[in-house]
């Protein structure tokens, strides 16, 4: 009987003179396009990185170098900065599988708190400011909510309470402008992110591009120095082996959709003094340029793989593309359509470097 | 005959009307392999995720180390140091092979950095990752931040059990380990199961392939409708003889009976 107990190590007595490496792999020396996606799985970034570089370089030739002026790059850098904001947070909902649909009018929500409590209200900025955040911070846990309480499609939750935020938007401003005078009376501080720090030679620096890189550098290490970046990257990469893990899934994604609340709250700070005003109806398209930032920027849709420093050279495309073509004078048509088309090849792009490994 | 380390009485789980564990037991013991095989939908992976903490039986209870445990997660289970390799291995594939092993127990740098900015220990984590896979002799893996997509079925196989030795410190539990691999890579995982057990883990295997339960398991539970019918020494038994028990074409022989 226990000849059928050793039945498989004899049949597999001719496995003695197989080779002992545990599945060496067979490098029948790449091809070079095997190589090239081999180098863009293991640098993501490479990829938008030399999209930025050769559109400046294209630019700088067709503009006559009007594009390197020192004024343009500085409005370049002012007007991506609240896309790359938005994109920071939309990055983290995005890196874990899911999306946010609301990011733009938690945005602006959070804004019109702001300037609402300070000016109409008359509250102190010290308090003003903060509950404007909080707004953001709690239309974010909201979202997170939802999304694992009821375990529904982040993509339904978000359009959902992209429409409720945009009705409380309305109702809470009445559809009403805060000018800018009225903010120089009672609340000066909130438009301070729009003031320019000159560099020379005509070139600035906004104070709100100067905060959003320092949120971009703080969630870039939160994402990829911290244990909580890891349990985002592997929740988006497969939430079932993450939570076989032993990781707290839940929990996780209640706190990124509640960052990335905090971040839109914070991009309304930064709204205000970009726009000069308080304004209801700031940022129709913003939503959309954020995703459009992170997905130029080698973000996967599918999860599980993407960087902050990949969304802000996206966001840097979208601002290059913008400036570059209105300088050569062509229809702002075009604008449109080579963004929809760098969108399409980035998500292909994504999809082909995915399968490196298949 | 050593005492069990991990010990089940009376395990049942119903899923609406079907009755996946009947009042089932279950017993590991020091040193040992117990492979567990049983019919599709015998119960047997209930009973597995019921003791690795995926499922919270009905009733009954689970002892381990002759203390009474009740987990409501896979995490509390790891706690207590059982560790599972799972079928579809519970990896992340775009991690690297070291984020792999420390997923969900990440070390943190000492100080200020670690305590204040949460900072990961990353040289000390891949030094011991290096180490652990070293020690099964499964370094032919190149590079420690391979991400865990660019490896073969076997190699990911060889890091889904270092993490389980490396961090197991009570019993490991093998789903299907050999499932979805060649014949050389079985081996290969085969010879890793008797080498975890020579530094003294338990392992309950559950396989459905019989030849390799019967080479390296030391005792084997049989399960069907949803409770243990007999536990047999592979020595003294045929495969066939074990099939026909686990599909009730045969009663189990005195002695053997659960």
């Amino acid at each position: 009987m226990s000849d059928d107990a050793t039945g498989s190590a004899t049949a597999e007595r001719g496995l003695g003179n197989a080779s002992h490496g545990v599945a060496s792999f067979d490098e029948d020396a790449p091809s070079p396009l095997r190589r090239i996606q081999q180098f863009f799985h293991q640098n993501p970034t490479a990829i938008p990185a030399i999209i930025l570089i050769v559109a400046v370089v294209i630019f700088a030739f067709v503009t006559g170098g009007k594009f390197f002026g020192a004024l343009n790059l500085s409005l370049i850098l002012a007007q991506v900065t609240l896309i790359a904001l938005l994109g920071t947070a939309q990055t983290l909902v995005i890196i874990t599988a899911g999306i946010d649909l609301s990011v733009g009018a938690i945005m602006v929500l959070s804004s019109i708190i702001m300037g609402k409590l300070a000016v109409d209200y008359q509250v102190p900025v010290v308090l003003a400011f903060p509950i404007g955040l909080l707004t953001g911070l709690l239309c974010g846990l909201a979202n997170g909510i939802l999304v694992t309480a009821l375990k529904l499609p982040p993509f339904i939750v978000t359009l959902g309470t992209w429409s409720i935020y945009g009705a409380l938007i309305t109702l809470v401003s009445n559809a009403a402008t805060i000018r800018s005078q009225a903010l120089d009376q009672f609340a000066p501080f909130l438009k301070s992110m729009g003031a320019r720090i000159p560099v020379g030679g005509g070139a600035f620096l906004m104070y709100g591009s100067i905060l959003m890189i320092a949120v971009a550098a703080l969630v870039w290490y939160m994402l990829s120095r911290t244990a909580f970046g890891r349990h985002v990257y592997a929740i988006g990469d497969d939430s079932n082996a993450a939570r076989l893990s032993g990781i707290q899934v839940n929990h996780t994604l209640v706190g990124v959709y509640a960052i990335a609340g905090l971040l839109c709250g914070i991009a309304g700070w930064v709204l205000i003094g970009r726009v000069g005003a308080v304004s209801p109806l700031g940022n129709q398209t913003a939503n959309l340029d954020a995703i459009t930032a992170v997905v130029i920027g080698g973000t996967s849709l599918f999860g599980g793989r993407g960087s902050i420093v990949g969304t802000l050279f996206g966001a840097l495309i979208v601002g290059v593309f913008d400036s570059g073509l209105s300088l050569t004078g062509v229809d702002p048509l075009w604008r449109q359509l080579t963004v929809g088309a760098l969108i399409i090849i980035a998500v292909a792009i994504d999809q082909w470097i995915r399968r490196v490994s298949a | 005959m050593s005492e069990p380390v991990l010990e089940a009485r009376g395990l049942t789980k119903r899923y609406g009307r079907v009755v996946a564990l009947d009042n089932a037991d279950f017993d590991l013991r020091e040193n040992e392999i117990l492979g567990v095989i049983g019919d599709n939908g015998a119960g047997k992976s209930t009973l597995i995720k019921a003791l690795c903490g995926a499922v919270v039986p009905d009733g009954g209870e689970i002892r381990l180390g002759g203390k009474t445990v009740s987990f409501r997660s896979p995490l509390e289970a790891r706690l207590a140091g059982i560790e599972t390799v799972y079928q579809d291995l519970a990896l992340s594939p775009a991690l690297s092979i070291a984020d792999n092993m420390f997923l969900g127990r990440e070390l943190r740098k000492p100080g200020i950095m670690g305590s204040v900015f949460r900072g990961l220990d990353r040289t000390k984590m891949q030094k011991i990752a290096r180490e652990k896979l070293s020690e099964l002799g499964l370094m032919t893996i190149q590079n420690i931040n391979q991400a865990v997509e660019t490896l073969s079925g076997g190699q990911r196989q060889g890091v889904a059990v270092a993490r389980a030795a490396a961090f197991g410190s009570r019993v490991v539990i093998m789903d299907e380990p050999t499932a979805a691999l060649g014949v050389k890579e079985s081996r290969r995982v085969l010879e890793l199961m008797l080498d975890v057990k020579r530094r003294g883990l338990p392992i309950v295997l559950i396989s459905h392939n019989m030849p390799h339960v019967f080479e390296v398991a030391d005792r084997i539970h049989i399960h069907r409708l949803g409770k243990r019918i007999a536990v047999i020494n592979p020595r003294d038994f045929s495969m066939s003889d074990a099939v026909a028990i686990m599909t009730g074409a045969m009663k189990p022989p005195a002695g053997v009976e659960a």
